[in-house]
């Protein structure tokens, strides 16, 4: 059990932990935009820890060039996708949820 | 291990066939049907399947989801209920799907090795296909040499396909030429970050099409795969900038010319073989060296399945999206 093996197995957890987290979100939280952030957070962070943790085990190799096009990918595409949802949802006139009535 | 994954995953895909079939709004519907292709995918992947896998999670996740999101657009966005109780077609379905399970009573074991799949022609494949044929990846060999008849209906079947639906749908290119109408303002024009980020990625896509093209014979991928991530970049083109813009960079003309050649290429190549005193699509004649032959040959339909498949999707994603514009 290396320094490395305790690293991934750490980014491993945290990924799957953010992972799980970004599910019961989406699934709980009360609005589109606080879901969005849920399902944000699912598609960066966890994907990005695991992708590291994968990079630490398979070290200097065509893999870890092959995941590093994949981590760039996702920094891209999740992220704007992310946003674009977001936009739209905005300029069509869905307004977040300020607050509960009932403590207004 | 690998038992815990099929089992999660076979629920999943189980889970969410049921919802497809109870939710009745189709946009759900179809996002559920995505997830579903990739769920599949997955389970391709644990059977060590990679071709399929690849080609369902680009056509089953990617472009099958865009085509039925744009026949949504021709429809409500609501399944109907139907005013009858379908208690007839449940019992048909109950009565043929206990038959069928009936029926996988006699096949072989999962994997067993005397299974006559394991014994026809599977160990030639094995055994013979890096002498006989030549490509690493034998799925490429099995795919477009030994069973390239078989490849040339799926071709086939697709070009029939993308020529019946424009035949059905109309081609608006007589009622409205895209030239000749005023340039409309881009769908998504004021996301400044999405056509930067579109810009960035179009021709990565694009490039990796041409990846998964060329380098099938070495690994997953091949024509079929290739044509469709093609194709799905164009529609990310024209979903950024506007179906006119894409539409001046990809005529309609071009892809009907494109999506025609692709078939006449295939069946160029078998003709070929027999005029050079072979069998059809016997590839063993095209050069001096038969494994020579085979490369070429495997390579000429290669390219001819991706050059169909990508005019056929971006021509019915044309369709479609012409479609909903005239209506609306």
């Amino acid at each position: 059990m290396t320094i490395l093996d305790i690293t991934t197995a750490l980014c491993l957890t945290a990924g799957c932990f953010l992972g799980i987290t970004g599910g019961f979100g989406i699934y709980r939280l009360p609005d589109f935009y606080t879901r969005l952030h849920a399902s944000s957070v699912t598609d960066s962070a966890c994907a990005f820890l695991i992708l590291f943790g994968l990079m630490l085990q398979s070290g200097f190799t065509l893999a870890t060039v092959k995941l590093c096009f994949i981590f760039f990918f996702l920094v891209l595409s999740s992220t704007t996708a992310t946003h674009a949802l977001a936009k739209t949802a905005r300029s069509r006139g869905l307004e977040p949820l300020l607050g509960r009535e009932d403590k207004r | 291990m690998e038992t815990t994954i099929d089992i999660v995953l076979l629920t999943f895909l189980c889970i969410t066939a049921i919802a497809i079939i109870y939710i009745r709004k189709l946009f759900c519907g179809i996002m559920l049907l995505g997830i579903f292709s990739l769920l599949s995918a997955c389970l391709f992947v644990t059977m060590d399947a990679v071709d399929v896998a690849f080609t369902e999670a680009a056509v089953g996740t990617g472009i099958s989801t865009i085509l039925l999101l744009g026949a949504m657009g021709q429809t409500n966005a609501h399944e109907k209920r139907p005013p009858y109780q379908p208690l007839i077609a449940l019992l048909v379905v109950l009565v043929t799907g206990s038959v069928l399970v009936y029926g996988t009573m006699d096949l072989p074991v999962f994997g067993t090795p005397d299974a006559p799949i394991h014994l026809h022609v599977a160990p030639r494949y094995i055994q013979q296909s890096p002498i006989e044929v030549g490509p690493p990846n034998m799925v490429t060999s099995v795919l477009a040499s030994y069973r390239g008849f078989d490849t040339l209906g799926e071709t086939a079947v697709i070009f029939t396909a993308g020529i019946a639906l424009v035949a059905l749908l109309g081609s608006s290119q007589k009622k409205r030429p895209p030239c000749a109408s005023p340039p409309q303002p881009a769908t998504l024009h004021d996301h400044l970050i999405l056509r930067i980020v579109g810009k960035m990625f179009i021709p990565l896509i694009l490039l990796f099409a041409l990846y998964v093209q060329f380098h099938g014979d070495y690994g997953p991928g091949g024509g079929f795969q290739a044509g469709v991530i093609f194709a799905s970049g164009i529609i990310l083109y024209s979903l950024i900038f506007g179906l006119n813009t894409a539409m001046r960079v990809v005529s309609p003309k071009a892809l009907r010319l494109l999506g025609s050649l692709g078939v006449l290429l295939f069946g160029g190549v078998g003709l070929l073989c027999i005029a050079l005193g072979g069998n059809f699509l016997d590839y063993n004649t095209l050069a001096a060296r038969p494994v020579d032959g085979q490369h070429l040959g495997i390579f000429l339909i290669e390219l001819g399945v991706g050059t169909t498949v990508f005019a056929i999707m971006v021509m019915m994603f044309y369709a479609f999206s012409l479609r909903g514009r005239n209506t609306s």
